[in-house]
């Protein structure tokens, strides 16, 4: 019994009651996004979403069962093969997946659906965590950067086969992670250098507003510094590689896909076509909006309920937060998400070995990630890219992935001494 | 090396965090266009249209109702049919326009619903309804459109149509929507805002389809429609009925009042045209047809027609002299035909003798005392100012200005006063000579038959009027008719003045409109001939009866019929008669006038 008591203290109940709090607000959230006045059905009504939901919640709570009485050692050493298996299984969903818009990223066993892309992240992380253990792993070193970002690759390109964009583009999230654990700094200012660029000359109509800026503080740079050939040229040379990228972007988007090229433009200019193209996002604008400071009230959203906003209980679940809580209850999610992202940050940086917390980073990447590109679509800070809102979309694939990914966490950080020991 | 990197972690996540709700704040908040933008998705206004109020007849018999039609609606998701030629032959729709329609409503919305069949009258739904329950998606909507059981007093009662953008455009409270009906001449149009009542407004939420999914905050910003008010006219039925039956055929103008208190009895515009005619489904046809018929039936003449007044004028000419003292009953002149032409007639003439013969050299000479009073030496000053005197005192018989009876579009008629002459000769250079034939009633004088059949209600008040009126109560009580039907109008002349003009109305019967005489009823006429350029004179005859205790006052004009005695005087005596007794004793007569050729 003591024994037992002392398991119970080591785990982290406040991330346990965080995630506790987000999967039961995202709950009645569904039930909200469905809710049909005229035809009103109880939230555990099996033949509708939220009914659905319940389902997911409970076999979730049986998954973090499994997780917390498995052996924790039991992640480590599998974790190489689960990479594995995910590989095989992410090769062959192109092939017997069911197409879904376009998409075969998903298995249909029965009734239910299941999206591998989704499994494939926490599988992608443990592998991750296994590569970079090593103490010798140094990822200022170019050889081991490249091991690193193949196994963030493989899966990737995997799922870029389906296709699934949004999915493919959250295994970016790892570079958070990689952050971490020492990637040069340098990469991350020229990635944001070059996202400032990519944004600035979409927004711009007229590339000169970039090429003089830019020239001009290349001559400047040029006059300020020491006049040494080498540095003249060097300044010049980046100074015309950004003014190139600039005019060479428009390009570039023009070879797009034409539906990704339309969210690009809507996100600048959402009211281009507000009835096609700008139809989600400004539909998915006037319903979190228009729930002003209060919010309309439970059930009282008339957006979301009356299908203003397509996936409104998936993708766009946040609109149905927004319309009916408000700023106040947007306030409290966000405040929930930083809330857990925070505290897995504590959890993170407690753990005894790099292979806790490097698994811990990439939850926390991907987290962020969920969490960050899902609500800046739903209110038009970024483009509309299928990705779901954690713990809050409707589905079994996303529930189950985020909870699996989340409590072996958990489970690992509940046995950060013992861990320690096996080091030793 | 990377120890600090975790707390750039931690200030990314809480930049992500107040980024994002700094973001929220702005729609959420700070631009309220959002929540605009959201109730005109999803919250539509149904409008629910009040009853319009009914039109009765002064005996409360019903002129104009509401007839229920119904509209077969159709949406477009729902509707299925196996056997087309059935559905055809049942709801009497050919199979072309069945496609025709479906397709529209089809392409207007697959769930919402369009018409298929517009304004199916009650017999014809009759015979639909038992069947619409095997056509799923199709429903019947009901609706109103105004009806007149005896189809008579169109150009009165008006009719109700479409609004058309001027109205729109005046309606500065936007009551009004584009497709709504509104009065758009006669009573319908002078009495709307009575008439029409005020729109309830239902508020009902739709989802992305236009699907109804129930009321808005619990309909506690519905409004129920409030019906209009009734209208009760002081048209007789009866009277106006037998008016426009004598009038078939004929172009012209009844208009019988009570002189007493204004009412207005009858008003007939000739030729009639049905009003259901501009009801219901055919009225674009139907409007378009009467709009291009050269006998114009859509002028309403009783208001809107002008006229020279003639002979009927000398009344008012002996009446303003006597007043003013340049005229005595005993004031004798000679026909002197040399100063205007004149029938045969014993000469000299006093007053008496002037009316009852209509002598225009007489009047010629009266109205010369009337302008030229040497009131200036210099006798273009001297006319000048009689002139615009005498313009005063005719104006207060009601002439050269617009009476003001409730009906839209009334003219005003004209009747000169120097400023005119001044126009067109230069100032100081008219005189007499030039305006004398204003003393019989002619040159630049105009009235409509309106205007006349009001002198005759002055006449037999001896010397004042209430404004002609169509309106005796709403909603049952008379004293909510406007005031201004119920001011008296003064005409500034002595009661006394009118005994021997009454007299000589009366007598003038015997002289010029013979067959108007009834056995038993004095009446008091006058005849009339408005002289036309333009082909046959019309002919005018104003009366009031029974000269003891006038109840009608009456003006007939009936255009390119010749002298005043036969048909207007014959069409006026039997209207009176009609009117006093309830029924005709002179079928001779009635039949003389239904004929309508108007010989000896």
């Amino acid at each position: 019994m003591r024994q037992n008591d002392l398991y119970i203290n080591k785990i982290d109940w406040l991330s346990i009651l965080l995630y506790g709090a987000l999967v039961m607000i995202g709950w009645f959230n569904i039930y909200a996004a469905v809710y049909d006045e005229q035809a009103a059905k109880s939230i555990f009504d099996f033949s509708i979403n939220s009914g659905k939901q319940l389902v997911w919640i409970g076999t979730a709570v049986l998954l973090i069962t499994v997780i917390m009485v498995a052996d924790y050692r039991l992640f480590d050493n599998l974790s190489l093969i689960l990479y594995g298996i995910f590989l095989l299984i992410l090769l062959l969903t192109p092939f017997i997946g069911k197409e879904i818009n376009g998409q075969r990223a998903w298995f249909e066993i029965g009734p239910f659906r299941l999206q591998p892309g989704e499994f494939a992240k926490f599988a992608t992380a443990l592998a991750l965590a296994k590569f970079i253990e090593k103490p010798s792993f140094d990822l200022s070193q170019p050889k081991f950067q490249l091991q690193a970002i193949l196994v963030i690759l493989l899966p990737v390109s995997l799922i870029m086969l389906q296709p699934d964009t949004g999915t493919a583009m959250v295994y970016m999230a790892f570079f958070i992670m990689l952050y971490r654990e020492g990637m040069p700094q340098k990469y991350y200012v020229f990635a944001l250098v070059f996202i400032a660029i990519s944004l600035l000359s979409l927004a711009v109509d007229n590339n000169l507003y970039i090429a003089l800026p830019v020239a001009g503080l290349t001559l400047i740079l040029i006059l300020l510094g020491k006049k040494n050939w080498q540095r003249i040229v060097t300044l010049c040379l980046i100074g015309i590689a950004i003014i190139a990228y600039s005019y060479s972007l428009d390009l570039v988007v023009s070879k797009l896909p034409q539906h990704q090229q339309n969210r690009i433009m809507v996100l600048f200019n959402p009211d281009i076509d507000p009835l096609g193209v700008g139809w989600n996002v400004t539909q998915s604008k006037i319903a979190i909006g228009s729930g002003g400071f209060w919010g309309k009230g439970y059930l009282e959203g008339t957006q979301t309920k009356f299908d203003f906003v397509p996936e409104q209980h998936t993708d766009f679940i946040f609109c149905t937060l927004g319309e009916e809580f408000g700023w106040i209850g947007s306030l409290v999610v966000v405040f929930l998400f930083a809330a857990l992202l925070i505290r897995l940050v504590f959890l993170a940086e407690r753990q005894k070995t790099r292979f806790s917390r490097v698994y811990g980073y990439c939850v926390i990447s991907i987290l962020l990630f969920h969490f960050m590109i899902n609500i800046s679509m739903t209110i038009g800070l970024f483009p509309v890219v299928g990705i779901p809102l954690p713990f809050f979309s409707y589905g079994g694939s996303s529930l189950w992935s985020f909870t699996i990914l989340l409590f072996i966490f958990i489970k690992l950080d509940s046995h950060r001494i013992q861990l320690l020991g096996r080091m030793n | 090396m990377n120890e600090n990197r975790h707390s750039v972690i931690v200030i990314v996540i809480i930049i992500v965090g107040v980024i994002l709700l700094s973001k929220l704040f702005m729609i959420q908040v700070v631009d309220d266009s959002f929540l605009r933008r959201a109730e005109r998705n999803a919250v539509q206004r149904i409008i629910d249209y009040p009853y319009r109020g009914l039109i009765s007849d002064r005996n409360s018999e019903l002129l104009v109702y509401n007839n229920p039609v119904f509209d077969l609606m159709v949406i477009p998701q729902e509707f299925s049919i196996k056997d087309t030629a059935k559905f055809c032959d049942i709801f009497q729709i050919e199979k072309q326009k069945l496609i025709e329609r479906y397709t529209a409503a089809k392409k207007y919305s697959w769930v919402k619903p369009s018409p298929l069949i517009k304004q199916i009258s009650t017999t014809d739904f009759a015979k639909i309804q038992d069947y619409l329950i095997d056509y799923p998606g199709l429903f019947v909507m009901t609706r109103s459109v105004r009806a007149y059981p005896d189809s008579i007093a169109a150009s009165a009662l008006g009719y109700i149509a479409e609004i058309i953008p001027r109205q729109m455009e005046r309606d500065s409270l936007h009551y009004y929507n584009q497709g709504d009906y509104i009065g758009h001449s006669g009573l319908e149009s002078y009495y709307e805002k009575i008439l029409r009542g005020k729109k309830g407004a239902k508020y009902k939420m739709v989802n992305v389809r236009g699907v109804d999914k129930g009321s808005f905050k619990n309909g506690t910003l519905d409004t129920a429609s409030v019906a209009g008010l009734n209208l009760q006219s002081t048209i007789d039925m009866q009277l106006q009925q037998y008016g426009e039956k004598l009038m078939k055929g004929k172009r012209g103008s009844v208009v019988a009042i009570e002189p007493k208190t204004g009412e207005i009895l009858s008003i007939i515009s000739a030729p009639v045209y049905d009003p259901n005619l501009l009801a219901g489904a055919a009225y674009s046809k139907n409007y378009n047809i009467l709009l291009s018929d050269t006998t114009k039936p859509l002028f309403i003449r009783p208001i809107q027609a002008k006229y020279p007044p003639g002979s009927i004028f000398k009344v008012v000419q002996s009446l303003i002299g006597l007043q003013w003292g340049t005229l005595t009953p005993n004031t004798t002149y000679a026909c002197n035909k040399a100063l205007v032409a004149c029938h045969n007639h014993p000469s000299p003439v006093n007053l008496f003798g002037a009316i009852r013969n209509s002598c225009n050299p007489y009047y010629y000479q009266a109205f010369r005392q009337m302008i030229n009073q040497e009131i200036s030496s210099n006798t273009y000053t001297d006319t000048q100012i009689g002139l615009d005197k005498w313009h005063e005192a005719v104006e207060k018989f009601g002439l050269g200005h617009e009476l003001g009876v409730d009906l839209p579009y009334e003219n005003s008629g004209s009747v000169p006063s120097s400023s005119l002459y001044d126009r067109i000769y230069g100032k100081g250079r008219w005189k007499y000579s030039t305006i004398y034939s204003l003393s019989i009633g002619q040159g630049e004088m105009e009235v409509t038959p309106l205007q006349m059949a009001n002198l005759a209600a002055i006449f037999a008040n001896k010397g004042y009027y209430y404004t002609p009126h169509l309106i005796k109560a709403i909603n049952g009580d008379p004293g909510k008719i406007p005031e201004e039907y119920t001011t008296k109008h003064d005409v500034g002349v002595a009661a006394h003045h009118f005994d021997m003009v009454q007299n000589a109305m009366a007598e003038a019967l015997y002289g010029t409109a013979m067959r108007a005489i009834i056995k038993d009823i004095t009446i008091a006429g006058k005849t009339g001939t408005a002289q036309n350029p333009h082909g046959e004179d019309h002919s005018v005859f104003i009366a009031f009866a029974p000269k003891e205790d006038p109840k009608i006052a009456i003006a007939v004009y009936v255009e390119n019929a010749g002298w005043g005695g036969r048909a207007a005087a014959s069409t006026a005596s039997l209207m009176i008669e009609k009117y006093l007794r309830g029924h005709i004793e002179r079928p001779a007569l009635e039949e003389y006038v239904l004929v309508g050729d108007f010989g000896d």
